[in-house]
């Protein structure tokens, strides 16, 4: 494996402006790691070698002449499948858009070429982003690189599992309940979801609108700051985006000290439902920054103990609309149905049927179940409802607390297959994410050790608009845990080469 | 596509049974320059498929915007009904799938729409006004237009494919919901059409809609129950779509009362149903089925933060709001002066405007009327256009006028100077000029044509003599078609008089 892969973004970004190497350089050194070990890990549906190399090609020669470039000028970056892009196909990990492109650019896209970063390609993900572990993908699961024989999270596995195996610096993640963190969490990397607003999702495809984020996914908290920076501010084709500016995040990251900082334990997030392994690394977290200074308190969420049943109503409510486009009509995927009458309401069926899915399914009749009349009110309506309750919830915990800290997911990466056939135990891995994405706020997702081998992830919480508070908790938790290890968790990780070539145990390509 | 006949009771018989009771959906395309929530055009007749934007046509990852001048228009259609605007209103979702809704819902507006709680006042041929109670006023975006081919009646059943154009996909529409219309009797069919035309006014005058029927810029659902007088309780009622001009609902409305009474008479219960008018048969036929319990499965629109109409913009918007029509026509007569029938047709041929625009010109009412009632409205006929559509503008009448006014040209003449102003031929002064039209008055050549038509009517010429002056008129048109209508008409007849010797 080429050094350059093991590189942060942030001293990537300063070795190319020192000229000490070329973006080209850095960019072949991705691709040839992604020809390497991607066999294996299927973090990358499409591979987009010719214009990452193009733009990177761009970025030396407006360097050698001397031009004044973004910071992340020439740092190469994998793009979650569910962001459109001009130029590289967009799947969403479905069959319903097998070979669908799209002709406009999402603008956190437009905002990654004017950084002139160059793309990879993109990442895979549960289909429509609706999973914890990247396996319902109409395109083959993605491995954990610590362990191919488990799951890299989901929905947003890809883009983990492509940071955590040296694939790419840095990468974009959605993130509706956690499928940026809870990823990061069980692939030791770093996720971040933005204050809702903070990003525009214009160009995201939508699976919940009100719950939707994109945000960056890292090896480190600075380098997620970076990306932040980058993408996020308002957009005019976003009404739900921010106005404010975005904030000093990679200052924020530099900050280095936590010292009067007050932090939150979230009660009601540990415990029953937890892993012990995962809970003795959330405890060694507590004690590092309580040593540093930080002053802990211990907050009641006692509303939080719904979120993941009016997540599951206000979700699939929201998807079931979304998603309704999808009949074959104006793209994507069309079926015919093997019997006549050819009428459109057959076509759009077949299209559906065959387009779709089981989990896709599963929420898309649930969604549309609860949104019926007679039943609005107890369902989607009792679900927002509780989605105020847990409002009401942070803003109490965040009186007490500046920010709010908990394991980010109760579980290590389970094995590929293990919770297939029970969405019940797969939708509780997101137990500890969803309350932001309910509430809007942003959380960051950090390595915090490891449990029988794999990685356990630390999440802080802030209040919304107050994200550089996350990259000041992280970056401090993040310096005193690499301390206690002796460098970054991923430097533990097993090396990919070991696996080329060789035949994994599930979930064939 | 003739329709299956259905029993009917005659009109007269099915108002002595049953009271009538009505209820309207007006949808009114506005006229802003892009689409209620996208950057495209807001056009009408494109190529197919050309205005539209990745948002109109639904494609993955789009998100809408709010179009603020639609806002603007459906806040001074609110103000222009007497509504009350709401501080703060949502979109919402209204699911169904159907190929012509590109993301197989329509952003509207359900729980809060933006205008409510408002009325109109609707003036009757002769005079009658019904006050008319608006429900409420909501935005949301029109659909696309589907063709369907090859079937034998352009429906889609029976159809081989559908063709579809999304460039009217996302146009602005305020759909506007009248209450139960009661106590109309005989005269609802004839308060359907001045209720739609007065909402097509109102729209048109506040300048937010191009309010042209034929285009659907303006589209009528029209709601029909009856029920037997004296119940409170509304009939079952059903929803003629799309009834797209005024003659057209006004006869719908008819047919529908006409058609229930016949249902109702028979002990049998009216379907509650949407409706499909033929003007070919001038009859309703059964569309589907529909009921309060139609679930469209709406909620909030979670892409869209709500609209909040502060005092200060809903003021400023009031502040723009061009008179009221009625008010309007009813200034106009009495500062004109013209009789309840004159008054009457000129409105109705469409030329209010243009008379205002030409006596504020500098001609008289009675000059601009006489004009655009008489010859405009004319060359109008005989074109078959609108008389605004002549070619005829106030300055040029205005003109005209003040040639006849000199005595430069007479009103025969007059008419001839038009048609060479019409033909490209110059300015009044200029046609008169090249045609040879100025009015002949110097008597020399005067009295040579009055010699020569008594000389060739000899035996008027003596019934001039004996005292019959009356008789004079063939004298004078023969001179006047000597002349080609040039002579001055009242200076022949004096000449006339004064070579026979005799008193005019």
């Amino acid at each position: 494996m080429s050094e350059l892969t093991r590189h942060s973004a942030a001293r990537l970004a300063e070795m190319l402006a020192a000229k000490e190497v070329t973006s080209v350089e850095v960019t072949q050194a991705h691709l040839d790691r992604i020809a390497e070990v991607d066999g294996n890990i299927n973090a990358f549906l499409h591979v987009n070698t010719e214009e990452a190399l193009a733009v990177a090609a761009d970025v030396d020669k407006a360097r050698a002449a001397g031009e004044d470039l973004p910071a992340l000028a020439g740092v190469p970056i994998a793009i979650k499948d569910l962001i459109v892009t001009v130029g590289q196909p967009t799947t969403a990990g479905s069959k319903m858009l097998e070979g669908w492109m799209s002709p406009y650019d999402a603008t956190v896209i437009k905002k990654i070429r004017a950084a002139r970063m160059p793309m990879l390609g993109k990442t895979n993900l549960d289909e429509f982003a609706m999973g914890s572990s990247t396996e319902h993908s109409a395109y083959g699961p993605t491995r954990n690189p610590w362990d191919l024989g488990r799951i890299p999270g989901g929905s947003g596995g890809g883009s983990a599992a492509a940071v955590a195996a040296f694939e790419a610096p840095l990468a974009l993640g959605t993130d509706t309940g956690g499928s940026i963190r809870q990823p990061a969490a069980v692939t030791g990397s770093v996720g971040v979801k933005p204050t809702y607003g903070g990003v525009s999702r214009y160009g995201a495809i939508a699976m919940a609108s009100s719950l939707d984020q994109i945000g960056p996914v890292s090896r480190t908290v600075l380098d997620s700051a970076l990306l932040h920076e980058v993408i996020g501010g308002h957009d005019p084709h976003d009404s739900t985006s921010l106005t404010d500016p975005v904030g000093s995040l990679v200052e924020a990251a530099k900050t280095g000290n936590v010292a009067g900082m007050k932090i939150g334990v979230i009660k009601e997030l540990q415990g029953e439902g937890y892993d012990e392994g995962v809970l003795a690394r959330f405890h060694e977290s507590l004690d590092l920054l309580r040593d540093a200074g930080a002053e802990m308190v211990e907050v009641a969420c006692p509303n939080f103990k719904y979120a993941l049943g009016a997540y599951y109503l206000i979700m699939p409510s929201e998807a079931s609309s979304n998603l309704a486009k999808y009949d074959g009509v104006r793209f994507g995927h069309r079926v015919l149905p093997a019997e006549s009458p050819l009428t459109i309401e057959r076509v759009m069926g077949a299209t559906r049927a065959a387009g779709f899915g089981d989990e896709v399914k599963r929420r898309i009749i649930l969604g549309t179940y609860a949104l019926s009349a007679g039943y609005y009110d107890a369902y989607y309506g009792s679900a927002q409802k509780v989605r105020t309750l847990i409002q009401r919830d942070f803003d109490a915990a965040f009186a007490q607390a500046d920010v709010l800290i908990s394991p980010t997911s109760p579980v290590p990466a389970f094995k590929l297959g293990e919770k297939l056939n029970d969405p019940l135990a797969m939708y509780l891995n997101d137990v500890a994410t969803i309350p932001a994405n309910l509430a809007g706020i942003p959380g960051i997702s950090i390595p915090g050790g490891l449990a029988d081998g794999l990685p356990v992830g630390i999440q802080f919480l802030a209040p919304a608009r107050e994200d550089a508070r996350l990259y000041r908790a992280g970056h401090v938790l993040e310096t005193l845990l690499e301390e206690k290890w002796g460098g970054p968790l991923l430097s533990q990780a097993p090396d990919l080469r070991q696996f080329s070539g060789a035949e994994t145990t599930s979930g064939a390509k | 596509m003739s329709a299956v006949t259905e029993e009917i009771l005659s009109f007269e018989e099915a108002m002595e049974k049953y009271d009538p009771v009505l209820g309207f959906e007006v949808h009114v395309e506005l006229n802003t320059k892009t689409k209620m929530f996208s950057s495209a055009p807001n056009v009408f007749g494109d190529e197919p498929n050309t205005a539209i934007t990745p948002v109109d046509l639904g494609l993955p990852g789009v998100l809408p915007t709010v179009n603020k001048a639609a806002v603007e228009s459906s806040i001074k259609i609110g103000l222009a009904l007497g509504c009350k605007i709401a501080p703060s209103c949502t979109f919402a979702r209204k699911q169904y799938f159907y190929p012509d809704t590109p993301k197989n819902f329509q952003t509207s507006q359900y729980e809060d729409p933006i205008a409510f709680d408002g009325s109109i006042d609707i003036e009757l041929e002769d005079g009658t006004v019904f006050t008319v109670e608006i429900e409420r006023a909501h935005m949301e975006e029109d659909a696309g237009k589907l063709t369907h081919m090859g079937g034998a009646t352009g429906r889609i059943q029976g159809a081989d494919f559908s063709l579809v154009d999304y460039n009217r996909a996302g146009v602005p529409l305020v759909e506007i919901v009248t209450k139960p219309i009661e106590g109309a009797g005989s005269r609802a069919p004839e308060l359907a059409k001045a209720y739609v035309a007065a909402i097509r006014e109102i729209v048109k005058n506040l300048g937010v809609s191009d309010a042209k029927m034929e285009r659907g810029n303006v589209r009528c659902d029209a709601n029909v129950s009856l029920r037997p007088y004296g119940q409170e309780k509304f009939g079952t009622r059903s929803e003629t779509k799309n009834v797209n001009s005024l003659r057209a609902v006004e006869r719908a409305v008819r047919f529908e009362i006409q058609r229930h009474a016949a249902v109702l008479d028979s002990g049998e219960k009216v379907v509650q149903e949407t409706r499909h008018w033929h003007e070919d048969t001038r009859s309703t036929t059964s569309g589907r089925p529909k009921s309060d319990a139609d679930d469209y499965r709406y909620f909030p629109e979670p892409d869209l933060l709500p609209v909040v109409t502060t005092e200060e913009w809903i003021e400023e918007l009031r502040a723009q709001l061009p008179e009221p029509p009625a008010e309007r026509r009813k200034r106009l007569k009495t500062d004109w002066g013209y009789s309840d029938a004159e008054f009457r047709d000129v409105v109705n041929a469409g030329v209010m405007d243009a008379i205002e625009e030409t006596i504020a010109a500098g001609a008289s009412a009675a000059v601009a009327r006489k004009w655009w009632m008489g010859e405009v409205s004319r060359r109008a006929k005989e074109a078959e256009v609108d008389p605004v559509d002549v070619g005829v503008t106030p300055e040029l009448i205005v003109e005209l006028d003040k040639l006849v006014q000199a005595g430069k040209i007479n009103d025969k003449l007059s008419r001839q100077v038009l048609d060479g102003v019409l033909a490209g031929e110059g300015t009044p002064e200029e046609v008169i000029e090249k045609r040879g039209l100025a009015v002949v008055s110097d008597d020399g050549p005067l009295l040579e044509a009055i010699d020569a038509a008594l000389a060739a009517q000899p035996d008027v010429a003596e019934k001039i003599r004996g005292g019959k002056v009356q008789a004079a008129g063939a004298i004078v048109g023969g001179v006047m078609k000597a002349t080609r209508g040039q002579a001055d008409a009242g200076r022949v007849r004096e000449l006339i008089f004064e070579r026979l010797g005799v008193q005019g």
